[in-house]
């Protein structure tokens, strides 16, 4: 009977084997899937128990987990309020981490990052309680502050790049929430806020800077309609270019007025830059209709429409869909369907300032593990070559000329050169129109560029202006990072 | 003229303390590990308990220094471990879960393991010899059946989680089949020496394997329906599984004829199928073991989905005792001790513990090959491989193998019954183990009593 009891130890070498590829597949191989399954109730005692990331503005935290007395060791707490909500987002033990870097950036936050393993292992080894990376930020407090105040009670959004490097130095939108209530260990209050937060109009929890419907971006958009002219070399900025009182759009019965439906230059024509400065639709559409719907769309993927960013948090791609020859001449002046993120008017701006160059926007410096060495450093990196350094030359000079005689003398600083330009997009008959404003300064040696856009007029309703109301937005912004 | 020296095994009796020592210094530092981990202090309890574990064990070292010398020495320092493991963890669950009082049940999983090691002592002094275990082949059959069905009484029997296999009596929660388990593998090991002759017949070939006589399938089909009856009225796929496992494997190495395998399989697949057909429980088992993480399988039950959460959180290295949540999955002391081992002391804590089984069940099946009767082959192969075969159905179901069925893990798990079954195997197993690696007695002691008034018979 001993060769069939061999032959059965084989077998039971087969059925432990069995156990121990079950058990590494799941301890191992798929351990981590398992870990972010939603409602895994250990990962989310884990993230608690052990001393989450803080994050970091200029060395001073806006969002800190501190040690507390209940079973769950820290709480987060969020010492700004709501200056930064949209930008850190949550981290709430029933609702998980989201709406901003605390989702986006969690696995370094909480410390599961593989790129803090080695860390880990070091501190396991020396009994160090694990914690997460801490995340130092590019933005710049005043910058900030000054963008939330001048932005007041208006809704809208604010962002302001550094448009050499990319990087973010305000990320404002409004309205906003206090992530500290999600944040309570108290379940129920969170519960509640959760609730209130939800039932808040406005939907405060959504970053409009970068995510939710976005915006047509009206008049502003006219400065890529400027770029893929000069870039076609038909035409420079002394162009004489048709600007009557309507243009008749092509293949329909439909027409395109201008603003005060007065022509926009002796003889119905006038130059470039003269139809920048004063925003003129017809000048513009004509372009429009000159140039094609695919320059535009050509010239609009040179500054980044179209692409998917992560700044970390996900930036929705701003777009321009195909267009027919009438629907080009509207989104010539931001009309029809073109569709963006205040993010994108900044880079636009940006790459204006930067000589054409388009910088790759971040909002993390840099991320350090919890004996503050460096685990990574961002570097700036260049996403496009929008327009060429002339280009961008005769383009700057066009746009100074809107803040210094046109539509944007709202955001002029005294003492320095700002380039801008307004916009004021129409969003459906009848309803207040969305003001715009995206500038740049000083505009010879660019250290700031800013897009604002406050929804439905703000606090000006049917009166809005691009200048009038988002324009003085943009200028306390500015000088905000310029002025010591 | 060279002298003949007679090779003479080592009893490695002195091995076995060691190794029983090194075993238990394990256990009280993972004890000490809790009690630091969770209370920050050192356990009081320790030194108690350690005593208390001390004496045990090498009172039950010394049984077999005086009744069974030749015994396997790894078997003993292994159970000795993987129960004193066992008892840290449901300690550990026990200061999780804030137990106080009579709702402890570490003091109780205690009592029983002391209980169980002076009962399987008392089997080392009883039984001299494993064949005196043949004699009652037919009465253990009827015993075991007895047990099986036990469950299924009114008042006593008891319906836990959707599976009739336990009894109570009084505030005493039995699961019978774990005994039921040791008196049937007695029954098939007595019923299949005498008959393995008839049972090996061939009748015709096909497909190149000799296939048995159409009138010698009786017992498989018998031991077939008995393991569709326990799976149709206690809904318990694991025993189920294991007494047909353990009947066609015996059945196999009885004949050595690898067509009852073919049989065996066959009749396992038929069944299977038309369980998952039927019965609403098994459908249900099968669900959650096809997608434990989706909605369906949710809808119905997290306790798989939150046992390999448990483990997945433990990864490589594990949390460390006392530091993990075990206590988050249901039953984590019981039929989900595995994937408490597994959170805490991670996949390299529980290949350690594989290890430990398959040990265990190695030293059983070398006995068998070792012992020189019919008879004690195939009650140590039988006993090794409806442990090891349980081992599987434990940690194959909370592992996603198999279905996830109710069983307890031999010797960790909490449960008086399978703590008194898996420690009586193991006596047996010792048993077998000293009969195989005795040495025959000497020649000339042999000669002095073929001299002497009494004839002694010498076959060889």
């Amino acid at each position: 009977m001993n060769k069939p009891i061999r032959r059965l130890s084989y077998v039971v070498a087969l059925l432990f084997c069995s156990l121990l590829f079950s058990t590494t597949w799941v301890q191992f191989v798929t351990a981590k899937s398992i870990d972010n399954l939603p409602g895994n109730y250990r990962t989310l005692l884990n993230g608690y128990s052990r001393q989450r990331g803080a994050i970091l503005v200029n060395g001073s935290p806006i969002a800190k987990s501190v040690p507390i007395k209940d079973r769950y060791k820290f709480v987060r707490t969020y010492p700004s309020a709501k200056l930064y909500s949209q930008v850190t987002g949550y981290y709430s033990f029933t609702y998980g981490a989201g709406g901003g870097l605390e989702g986006s950036e969690d696995s370094l936050l909480s410390g599961q990052s593989d790129q803090l393993f080695y860390r880990q292992v070091l501190d396991m080894l020396t009994g160090k309680p694990p914690s997460g990376a801490s995340l130092e930020l590019t933005i710049n407090p005043k910058a900030q502050a000054a963008a939330d105040q001048a932005l007041g009670n208006q809704r809208g959004a604010v962002v302001a790049l550094d448009p050499k490097t990319g990087a973010v130095l305000a990320m404002v939108s409004h309205p906003q929430y206090d992530p500290g209530t999600l944040a309570s260990h108290n379940l129920n209050s969170v519960a509640a806020a959760w609730k209130a937060l939800n039932a808040t109009s406005g939907n405060p929890a959504v970053n409009r800077s970068i995510a939710g419907d976005l915006y047509p971006p009206g008049s502003t958009f006219k400065l890529v309609t400027a770029a893929a002219a000069l870039s076609s070399g038909k035409f420079t900025e002394s162009s004489q270019i048709p600007g009557p009182a309507t243009l008749a759009l092509p293949q329909s019965t439909a027409h395109l007025p201008t603003d005060d439906l007065q022509p926009c230059g002796p003889g119905d024509k006038t130059t470039l830059t003269h139809a920048l400065e004063i925003s003129c639709n017809t000048a513009f559409g004509w372009l429009g209709l000159d140039l094609g719907g695919n320059a535009l769309r050509a010239q609009a993927a040179k500054f980044g429409f179209g692409d998917t960013l992560h700044v970390p948090m996900r930036v929705t791609a701003s777009s321009v869909p195909p267009l027919n020859a009438p629907q080009s001449a509207q989104a010539a002046i931001g009309q029809y369907d073109v569709r963006v993120t205040p993010l994108q008017m900044a880079m636009v701006s940006a790459g204006i300032a930067n000589n054409g160059a388009v910088m790759t926007p971040y909002l993390v410096k840099d991320s350090r593990n919890s004996s503050l060495d460096i685990i990574d450093q961002t570097q700036p990196q260049q996403l496009s070559q929008a327009v060429t350094p002339a280009v961008a030359a005769a383009l700057t000079r066009m746009m100074v000329t809107v803040v210094q005689s046109g539509t944007g003398t709202p955001a002029q600083i005294p003492g320095i050169t700002v380039a801008g330009k307004t916009g004021t997009a129409q969003l459906a008959a009848g309803g207040n129109p969305d003001a715009w404003f995206t500038s740049f300064a000083p505009a010879t040696n660019p250290q700031v560029a800013v897009a604002v856009v406050v929804e439905n007029g703000g606090n000006a309703g049917s009166e809005a202006y691009g200048g009038a109301v988002a324009g003085p937005i943009a200028r306390a912004v500015m000088e905000a990072v310029l002025k010591p | 003229m060279s002298t003949v020296t007679s090779f003479r095994p080592r009893t490695r009796r002195n091995v076995e303390l060691v190794l029983l020592l090194l075993a238990i210094a394990i256990v009280l530092v993972a004890y000490l590990d809790v009690g630091l981990a969770m209370g920050g202090t050192f356990p009081p309890d320790l030194i108690k308990y350690g005593f208390g574990l001390l004496f045990l064990s090498v009172g039950f070292h010394l049984v077999l220094r005086w009744r069974a010398a030749y015994a396997d020495p790894l078997m003993l320092p292994i159970a000795t471990l993987l129960n004193g493991l066992g008892l840290v963890m449901i300690h550990r669950l026990d200061l999780a879960y804030g137990r106080t009082g009579s709702k402890l049940l570490e003091p109780k999983q205690l009592m029983w393991s002391a209980l169980s090691v002076l009962i399987a002592a008392g089997v080392i002094i009883a039984l001299r010899d494993h064949r005196q275990l043949r004699r009652f082949t037919f009465t253990a059959m009827a015993v075991g059946l007895g047990m099986l069905l036990l469950p299924l009484l009114p008042i006593i029997g008891r319906s836990i989680n959707g599976s009739r296999i336990w009894i109570g009596i009084g505030p005493l929660s039995l699961q019978p089949a774990e005994i039921a388990k040791i008196l049937l593998v007695i029954f098939f090991a007595g019923y299949l020496v005498e008959t393995r002759d008839v049972l090996s017949m061939v009748g015709r070939r096909f497909l190149g394997i000799g296939l048995p006589r159409a009138r010698d399938l009786g017992p498989i089909l018998i031991a077939w329906l008995a393991s569709v009856a326990v799976l149709v009225f206690q809904g318990d796929l694991g025993t189920s599984l294991l007494f047909f496992g353990v009947f066609v494997a015996m059945l196999y190495v009885a004949t050595e004829r690898r067509s009852w395998i073919a049989i065996g399989l066959i009749l396992f697949c038929a069944g299977s199928y038309f369980a998952n057909l039927v019965i609403t429980h098994v459908q249900v088992r099968v669900l959650l073991w096809l997608d434990p993480f989706g909605p369906k399988a949710l809808a119905v039950s997290d306790q798989l989905a939150k046992g390999l959460m448990g483990m997945a959180q433990g990864g490589l290295l594990g949390s460390g005792l006392g530091l993990g949540h075990p206590q988050l999955t249901y039953f984590p002391e019981s039929d989900f001790i595995i994937p408490s081992f597994g959170e805490e002391l991670g996949l390299v804590g529980l290949f350690a513990l594989l290890l430990l089984y398959v040990l265990l069940v190695e030293r059983g099946l070398r006995a068998a090959l070792g012992v020189r009767d019919g008879f004690g082959k195939l009650l140590a192969v039988g006993l090794s491989f409806s442990f090891a075969l349980q081992c599987f159905v434990v940690v194959g179901g909370v592992t996603r193998v198999i279905p996830l069925t109710g069983m307890t893990m031999p010797f960790l798990s909490y449960g008086g019954s399978s703590l008194l079954a898996n420690w009586s195997l193991v006596a047996i197993l010792l048993r077998i183990s000293d009969q195989s690696r005795r040495p025959l007695p000497d020649p000339e002691e042999l000669a002095a009593a073929s001299a002497a008034h009494t004839q002694v018979v010498r076959l060889q």
